[in-house]
């Protein structure tokens, strides 16, 4: 198959079908929700991502800014692969269908969708995709540490603050339980890439860092005692997962950039 | 389980309480930014004391294939106006409203809360009927669908309860807690 059409269902299978790691993590919470209503709709949660993958319509009208997370060999050409994957977005925006989400800020025009594509060099072609919605996007933030309203210093406990303040702000507004990346960093740029990136770790996997596996475990029950729950209706269940990067920084500088997803993280590996 | 169709009947509404769910039938118009301002700007009859729907569906040659609700805050703005203008009966939409809102609601209105993300199970639960301003785009375009069976969450009633204002106010205990502030 060639790899604009591989793009196409690489597309196909992003939007219609959730990854399994987040599909565990919703029966499992479905299983220990104690307020009726969260449980209620953790199981429609549920129903519905049985029923797109079998009827393969995309879980969400949302089908977010389309990620591309690209590791090519050396020698391939960086355009030839955007072209290709440019092609193919055209190609799903009709087909799988795709929502038309790219609107030209001045004009106000819709223009179909544009992809936002990463390029690293590696060993073999591996691509990484994710469908971001626009509704978690919007309540994504990123801190500049110290805060002084959170009392906030230049460290982890810091740095737990500030996710604590995104998600309570968040409140329901985003489709949770959500799944919440996270980088610390000397820059802007950086603290929004590498807390994106987080969403692509499995959601039952371990930090390298110790201090900040230990942080994420400890994050993800603080944000489940605040109670939100799903849909923001109340329940146990606000939190699927923290996901960590650590970063170096300029000594002046400490970002913590939050990229909250909501529970419909959508996000193959090609 | 409490059935409703549409137009919805004063009576109805006003005896709905915030945690009540209910089965929507009959015809809703889904708005979104855009749509808002020019319901605003305009004069568009057909929402007459009908069913908002913040939603941006996908639909392919006339099928519904998927559309679940977007973030009802970003409305905020527009809509106890719209309330008033057009004597909006109930607004479908996700993640709750504002003060303003709730206000506006009182004694003639209510919010009913749709689950975000479930969009194909919405879908099957509605059937295309019309489009307005088609150039504003898929998403912003005013859909009008026929539903049935659209089920749904009376999250915030005509009386001025809130079920996101009461998980604000306990999730903000917490949160003092956590933060130490």
């Amino acid at each position: 198959m060639d790899l604009k059409k591989q793009i196409f269902e690489f597309y196909r299978k992003t939007a219609n079908e959730m990854p399994a790691d987040v599909v565990l993590a919703l029966e499992k919470a479905a299983r220990i929700e104690d307020n009726p209503l969260a449980k209620e709709i953790l199981g429609r949660l549920l129903d519905n991502t049985k029923e797109a993958k079998t009827v393969q319509k995309p879980i969400c009208q949302d089908t977010g800014t389309p990620l591309f997370y690209v590791q090519y060999l050396a020698g391939q050409s960086q355009n030839e692969l955007k072209k290709i994957i440019e092609e193919a977005t055209n190609e799903a925006t009709l087909n799988v269908p795709l929502r038309p989400n790219a609107v030209e800020c001045v004009s106000g025009k819709n223009i179909g969708n544009r992809p936002v594509i990463h390029f690293e060099e590696g060993a073999m072609l591996k691509i990484d995709m994710m469908l971001k919605g626009g509704g978690s996007e919007n309540v994504s933030a990123i801190y500049s540490l110290p805060n002084m309203d959170l009392k906030a210093d230049r460290n982890l406990e810091g740095v737990r603050k500030c996710v604590i303040d995104a998600v309570f702000k968040a409140q329901g507004k985003a489709c949770p339980p959500y799944i919440i990346g996270v980088a610390l960093a000397g820059n802007l740029e950086q603290a929004a890439y590498l807390s994106k990136k987080q969403l692509l770790r499995k959601l039952d996997d371990k930090n390298p860092v110790k201090e900040l596996d230990e942080l994420e475990e400890k994050i993800t029950a603080e944000i489940n005692e605040l109670g939100i729950g799903p849909g923001g209706l109340g329940g146990t269940t606000t939190a699927l997962g923290v996901k960590i990067a650590d970063g170096v920084r300029h000594p002046a500088s400490f970002f913590v950039g939050i990229s909250i997803s909501c529970w419909a993280l959508r996000r193959q590996s090609l | 389980m409490i059935s409703l169709t549409t137009p919805l009947k004063e009576e109805d509404i006003l005896k709905l309480n915030a945690g009540d769910e209910v089965l929507l039938n009959g015809t809703i118009f889904t708005a979104r930014d855009k749509a808002h301002l020019f319901l605003l700007g305009e004069d568009f009859p057909l929402v007459k004391n009908g069913v908002i729907y913040h939603a941006g569906p996908i639909i392919k040659d006339n099928q519904v294939i998927s559309a679940g609700p977007t973030t009802s805050a970003r409305l905020n703005p527009y809509t106890p106006k719209l309330i008033e203008k057009y004597g909006i009966k109930a607004i479908i939409g996700k993640g709750g409203m504002n003060e303003g809102v709730v206000n506006a609601l009182k004694g003639r209105a209510v919010y009913f809360s749709a689950i975000g993300g479930a969009g194909v199970l919405y879908a099957e639960a509605m059937k295309f009927k019309n489009v307005y301003k088609p150039e504003f785009g898929m998403p912003e375009a005013i859909w009008e669908f026929e539903v049935k069976d659209f089920p749904v969450i009376v999250a915030i009633d005509s009386k001025g309860k809130s079920l996101y204002e009461d998980t604000l106010e306990k999730s903000k205990e917490v949160y003092k807690k956590l933060i130490g502030a």
